[in-house]
């Protein structure tokens, strides 16, 4: 079927959607995403002049500490534990993967204290505030059970120290931090994912309603945000300063 | 073991012994050992260098 331009539907913003298609779930749903992240504050060449602080990097470390700790995580998958437990270059992953994981979490809780400081909610913001605090523990049931998968005594001594906590909770039913290969499941499969997935929708939030400004341009009496800002009036004022 | 494995063996074994219990301190109900306080040191240091040192921009200072 060709597209002709005089049937598309005038109440959208994209091209090539037939009027009679626009009821479609798909055109719908193509068009609220659209509408929610046009490719220019998916992917801006710029950003606001008060982005040009070392505070706003440490969100960005977290995402590059991130993706190393899932290459390195995924060739020690593939690699097996005995590679990891034995060879030098299998140690050396193991180990990148640790330091990695360590300065994921440095980095975002740095990140996190910058947020909370600059009360990185405010302007619509709550959503992206919440899936961070939901990343955020996420990645620490990653961690724990990340501990509990090394199979050395450290794992032993956390995995029989942790299961009190975890049985006077309830969940040692079905969370049994005993149970090595369980652990090893959630560690590499359910958890990872989850982090991947509450990471992408906490950056997508990010892109959606822009990088919080500082408290000094967002002083009640500015002007509302004009429609396809990146965020408050005050930062698409200097937008493009950066 | 080759020479900078051992070079560093020789200078970390000095500076940090990790055959021995580590050491912890006690505040109440709360343990925290001191490699972990050294971490949360560090993170604080950066956290106000991150938001004192000035950001260097491409093309001067504007």
């Amino acid at each position: 079927m060709t597209v002709d331009s005089e049937r598309e539907s005038p109440t959208r913003n994209l091209p090539g959607i037939l009027e009679e298609d626009a009821e479609q779930w798909t055109a719908k749903l193509r068009n609220a995403a659209i509408d929610a992240l046009p490719p220019q504050r998916l992917m801006p060449d710029r950003q606001p002049a008060y982005v040009a602080s070392w505070i706003y990097v440490f969100g960005v470390l977290t995402l590059a500490a991130l993706a190393v700790v899932i290459v390195t995580g995924m060739v020690l998958a593939i690699m097996g534990p005995t590679w990891w437990h034995v060879s030098p270059v299998g140690h050396f992953v193991n180990s990148l993967h640790l330091w990695s994981v360590e300065s994921f979490f440095a980095f975002m809780v740095v990140h996190l204290w910058g947020s909370f400081f600059m009360a990185a909610w405010r302007g619509k913001r709550r959503l992206t505030w919440v899936f961070g605090a939901f990343a955020f523990l996420a990645s620490v049931g990653t961690a724990f059970t990340g501990y509990l998968s090394q199979q050395n005594f450290d794992s032993q001594w956390i995995g029989t120290q942790a299961k009190d906590g975890i049985n006077s909770t309830g969940a040692g039913a079905v969370f049994n931090v005993l149970n090595f290969g369980q652990m090893l499941m959630w560690h590499i499969v359910l958890l990872p994912l989850a982090v991947g997935v509450i990471v992408g929708v906490h950056v997508l939030l990010v892109r959606r309603r822009g990088v919080v400004p500082p408290f000094a341009l967002d002083e009640p009496g500015a002007p509302d945000d004009p429609p396809g800002s990146s965020g408050t009036a005050a930062s698409a004022a200097i937008e493009g300063e950066a | 073991m080759s020479v900078i494995a051992a070079v560093s063996q020789f200078v970390l074994g000095a500076l940090f012994d990790l055959n021995r219990p580590g050491h912890y301190v006690h505040w109440g109900f709360i343990q925290l050992s001191v490699a972990n306080l050294v971490v949360i040191g560090i993170m604080i240091v950066l956290f106000v260098a991150a938001i004192l040192i000035p950001y260097r921009r491409e093309g001067g200072d504007r």
